[in-house]
């Protein structure tokens, strides 16, 4: 005989684990780079013959250019010091805190008198900074696990993968936030190391997959056929070729860390010195404010939403472009 | 360029370079029983000599070659049964001394020309790559050995070659390049996996040409696997016919084409284009496939598709008639028993 199962339960069945998730969307990646259709031409070459006339990718990629420019010109354009403080005159504590859009500070100023518009302007390069070194050393412990796991293979890969699945598992800003919790003293540079390590396993499963598909491919097999050593086989036969997936989620995961890194420093874990001003920072100062002056949150968090849109758009058509499923 | 010495002779008076004996290549797969892709084939190679292993797709040929080369997947397959080269039994040898073997003393090349070469260096890269690794040059050494060698297979303006990708050349360019990988540390004893089957027909016969010129300018000892019978005529001094993972029939090229003995050799020239054909004539391939094979300890595995079956043919495996120059397995030979 048969119960009904209960509907609840039943969905929880079917619906795969978190973890799960993560892995799977993880090796279609992989997979989509190592299906080559064009071979011959390089993945990335490939990609962008597809992309150049995409709209999505153009606007992600014109948002991400404009960001990135501003991040680097931020302090010759910004119109005050970012410590400077021209309103506080303006600053009424007991009844306008905040002072508004005045002529000279379109944006008005915050609670300490400081105009916004620069401290946003100038706050971009914390963002921009914190996103690039965390995705950046993510990648490079992602790239290293996941070339000795796809090189060496065995017992070492089956370690190695291990490690990086259980730490898939956890949902990722709850193992950011724990990390950034255990630093003494929270600084720029535990936001960065406590966003690399989420990004380290993502990275990892994926060049490995991207290198298994490679230690199968014609091209390898023709090198061993040649008697080409196992060290040239892994660093110029199979990594250079399992790299396109690896930029695309590099992409995808620079928005990943501008968003967390501000959730992390909106919660206090972040950089706690205000002469360097960040978006996600800004946004926790203006907590105390919200109901008298929202804009003082709404233009570091829109900034933050339209930063993460643009590096999304342009790394889910980096992906669309290639994998062969979703190809048109 | 140095003039290369021939180093051809008459073919049974030498010892063979290559003596494959009773190879087998099982796999295992999981949940499924075992698969003897290559049951049991002997065959050699002297020096200098061209040799063909023709089958249609899937009889073995491309796992023989792999298994003689080390280059099978570690995992999920025995090889048993032997090749000696040059006095050393390749099956037994460590993987780093095969290594060392590999692309020095035996080189292959694939069916793909395209997907073979790596797309990301240069062509002049991957040349120099393997004259760096068996024969101790330097890079700037190596490059105009690399051009010299490009120029060699026949690739137009090599200096020039030599800095482009390999999807800048067309097919039958890369299938060059590939042979000059190939032949860049005068292997000698080349084994090419269908290395015309994905060319257009015009450049096939250059590049069957090319292989042709070679061997006989460096006395290359050439294993030239096809599923073309057609591809062998003009090559090979000796042709082996490959049928469910092993040898149903040899001969010299001239005996083999005028007097084929096994039905299965007898299909298989039956389905050669042949230009004095009549129009619209169609082709008459053997009819059947591989699907419907039994199993060799028990049968023929060619009886469910053969047109000459005899009752003994589905009850007990047909034994080697012949020596290892010419024969055939068939208990109901085309032209009668020997
Ligand atoms: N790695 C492998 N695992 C399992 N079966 C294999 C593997 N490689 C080849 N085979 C099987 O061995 C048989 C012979 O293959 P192959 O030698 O490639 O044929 P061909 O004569 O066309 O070159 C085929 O039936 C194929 O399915
Ligand atoms: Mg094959």
């Amino acid at each position: 005989m048969s119960d009904p199962i209960d509907p609840a339960v039943a969905e929880d069945v079917r619906r795969p684990s978190y973890g799960q998730r993560r892995r799977d969307r993880i090796d279609a990646l992989a997979q989509a780079g190592a299906v080559d259709d064009t071979p011959g031409v390089s993945l990335i070459r490939g990609a962008w013959l597809r992309l150049r006339r995409n709209p999505v990718f153009l606007t992600g990629a014109a948002i991400t250019v404009c960001f990135v420019v501003l991040a680097i010109i931020a302090p010759w354009i910004a119109p005050w010091d970012v410590t400077a403080r021209p309103l506080l005159d303006e600053v009424r504590p007991q009844t306008n805190p905040v002072p508004g859009p005045q002529p000279g500070h379109p944006l008005g100023g915050d609670d300490r008198g400081r105009d916004l518009l620069s401290r946003l302007i100038v706050g971009s390069r914390q963002t921009l900074i914190v996103g690039v070194f965390a995705t950046l050393f993510g990648l490079i412990g992602g790239v290293i696990l996941g070339t000795i796991a796809g090189a060496i293979g065995g017992a070492v890969d089956s370690l190695v993968m291990r490690i990086v699945d259980v730490m898939l598992s956890i949902p990722s800003l709850l193992l950011a936030f724990t990390v950034a919790s255990l630093a003494r003293s929270p600084s720029q540079w535990t936001l960065i190391v406590s966003i690399a390590i989420i990004q380290i396993p993502i990275f990892a499963r994926l060049l490995r997959g991207s290198m298994l598909a490679q230690r199968s491919s014609d091209h390898v097999l023709a090198a061993r056929s040649l008697g080409v050593k196992k060290r040239a086989i892994v660093f110029r036969h199979m990594l250079p070729n399992s790299i396109g997936p690896v930029i695309v989620q590099a992409t995808l995961s620079l928005a990943v860390a501008i968003i967390d890194a501000a959730a992390l420093s909106f919660l206090g874990l972040g950089n706690p010195d205000q002469r360097q001003p960040e978006w996600g920072q800004m946004l926790g100062l203006a907590q105390r404010y919200i109901s008298e002056a929202p804009h003082l949150a709404f233009y570091p968090a829109g900034c933050i939403i339209v930063v993460a849109l643009g590096f999304t758009l342009m790394g889910e058509s980096l992906r669309e472009a290639l994998d062969p499923k979703t190809r048109r | 360029m140095t003039q290369h010495q021939t180093i051809r002779s008459s073919p049974r008076s030498t010892e063979p370079l290559l003596s494959v004996r009773d190879l087998r290549v099982t796999f295992q797969r999981r949940d499924e029983r075992a698969f003897k892709a290559v049951d049991g084939v002997s065959f050699d190679v002297r020096p200098g000599q061209t040799v063909g292993l023709v089958g249609e797709s899937g009889c073995g040929k491309s796992v023989t070659s792999l298994a003689i080369m080390g280059l099978l997947p570690k995992r999920g397959n025995t090889v048993e049964g032997e090749a000696v080269f040059d006095g050393d039994d390749l099956l037994s040898l460590s993987p780093s001394q095969m290594r060392d073997r590999r692309g020095a003393d035996i080189a292959m090349i694939f069916q793909d020309p395209l997907s073979s070469l790596n797309p990301v260096i240069t062509i002049g890269r991957q040349v120099t790559e393997v004259m760096e690794r068996h024969q101790g040059l330097s890079r700037k050494e190596a490059t105009p050995k690399a051009a010299e060698l490009l120029d060699r297979v026949g690739i137009p303006d090599p200096k020039a070659r030599l800095a482009n990708y390999p999807h800048q050349l067309s097919g039958g360019m890369r299938q060059r390049a590939l042979i000059a990988m190939a032949l860049a540390c005068s292997p000698r004893l080349l084994i090419a996996d269908e290395p015309t089957t994905a060319l257009d027909v015009t450049i096939q016969a250059q590049i069957l040409a090319l292989l042709k010129e070679l061997v006989v300018d460096t006395g290359t000892a050439l294993v030239m696997i096809t599923h073309d019978l057609g591809v062998v005529a003009g090559l090979c001094d000796e042709v082996n016919v490959l049928y469910g993972g092993k040898i149903v029939e040899r001969g010299g090229r001239h005996g083999l084409f005028r007097q084929p003995r096994h039905p299965y050799t007898v299909g298989l020239l039956d389905s050669i284009p042949r230009l004095d054909a009549p129009r619209g004539e169609k082709l008459n391939p053997v009819p059947g496939s591989v699907a419907d094979n039994l199993p060799w300890d028990s049968a023929c595995a060619f009886a469910p598709r053969c047109s000459h079956r005899v009752d003994v043919c589905t009850r007990e495996m047909p034994r080697w008639d012949g020596d290892d120059v010419v024969g055939f397995r068939c208990f109901n030979p085309v032209g009668g028993p020997r």
